[in-house]
């Protein structure tokens, strides 16, 4: 059966621009950058959690066609710039200190720090409009 | 450099009314956010996000206070002006035109028991009231 959760996918509307936020400013590491010639150039990029070898976030350019049509195309870009993605929650020792870090290297953060019955936690965004958590657990 | 749609901009608004609803927040505020003038940035946010830039940072402030009448012992007025509104009396109107309560009454009817764990972004979400009762809807609907 079923094993272990190994990639998770988030559409970004620019891969480079997403490497550099999620490496530079989100602090994850590079894990597997893959063009296919073959494939349209289709290009694998995927980051991951320093110290969590088994989990990879990959970041999907939102493909046209052959895979969508424009049209297709055009609106999930839309609806991601909406704020109408899933989310990706993360967990931190110190939700103030990561705060404080990640706003200094200017991530966007929909929600401040705040306590909670289970924690600390607080929201922010990628530069497509992808909403992300992190919590500081009880 | 890919194309980025404007709404991207628009979605700035919409999170630091989330972020800072605490604070006195007005249209022009909101409008440099999304990098608009005022006037184009209401229509805007009202086309893309169904409501005016006004009726989500009050209903977003109505749910905040509502999750405070749960969740802590702060008195009525100390809870409108924790979510920044600055009249008691209009606090009290449009809550009871939301939730059909008074705040106290709302308070007594929803006891801080055990509930499940939902996180706030969550809560944020779907427990925000729907604004079409708010009178100002039915005058931009008219309008």
């Amino acid at each position: 059966m079923l094993k272990q959760l190994t990639h998770v996918q988030v559409w970004v509307h620019d891969q480079d621009e997403a490497l550099a936020f999620y490496t530079e400013k989100l602090g994850l590491e590079l894990r597997e950058d893959v063009t296919v010639p073959e494939m349209g150039n289709f290009r694998w990029l995927s980051v991951g959690v320093p110290g969590q070898d088994d989990v990879a976030i990959t970041l999907m350019e939102i493909p046209g066609p052959p895979v969508f049509e424009e049209e297709t195309r055009q609106k999930i870009v839309d609806l991601l710039s909406r704020g109408a993605s899933g989310g990706l929650f993360f967990s931190t020792d110190n939700a103030q200190q990561a705060y404080q870090e990640l706003k200094n290297r200017g991530v966007e953060f929909t929600q401040e720090p705040t306590e909670q019955p289970y924690g600390i936690d607080a929201g922010f965004r990628d530069p497509s409009g992808n909403h992300f958590r992190m919590a500081q657990p009880r | 450099m890919v194309y980025l749609p404007s709404t991207r901009h628009l979605l700035r608004a919409k999170d630091l009314v989330d972020a800072r609803y605490r604070e006195p927040l007005d249209v022009p505020t909101l409008a440099r956010a999304a990098s608009l003038s005022p006037a184009h940035f209401s229509r805007e946010f009202r086309r893309v996000f169904g409501e005016t830039p006004h009726q989500y940072l009050l209903t977003r402030r109505l749910e905040r206070a509502a999750a405070m009448l749960r969740n802590t012992d702060h008195a009525v007025a100390d809870i409108c002006f924790e979510v920044g509104l600055s009249s008691v009396g209009s606090f009290t109107t449009s809550f009871r035109r939301v939730y059909g309560m008074t705040p106290s009454a709302y308070r007594a009817a929803n006891p801080p028991a055990a509930r499940a764990r939902v996180p706030t972004c969550v809560l944020q979400a779907y427990a925000r009231p729907q604004s079409r009762s708010f009178r100002e809807d039915r005058r931009a609907a008219q309008g």
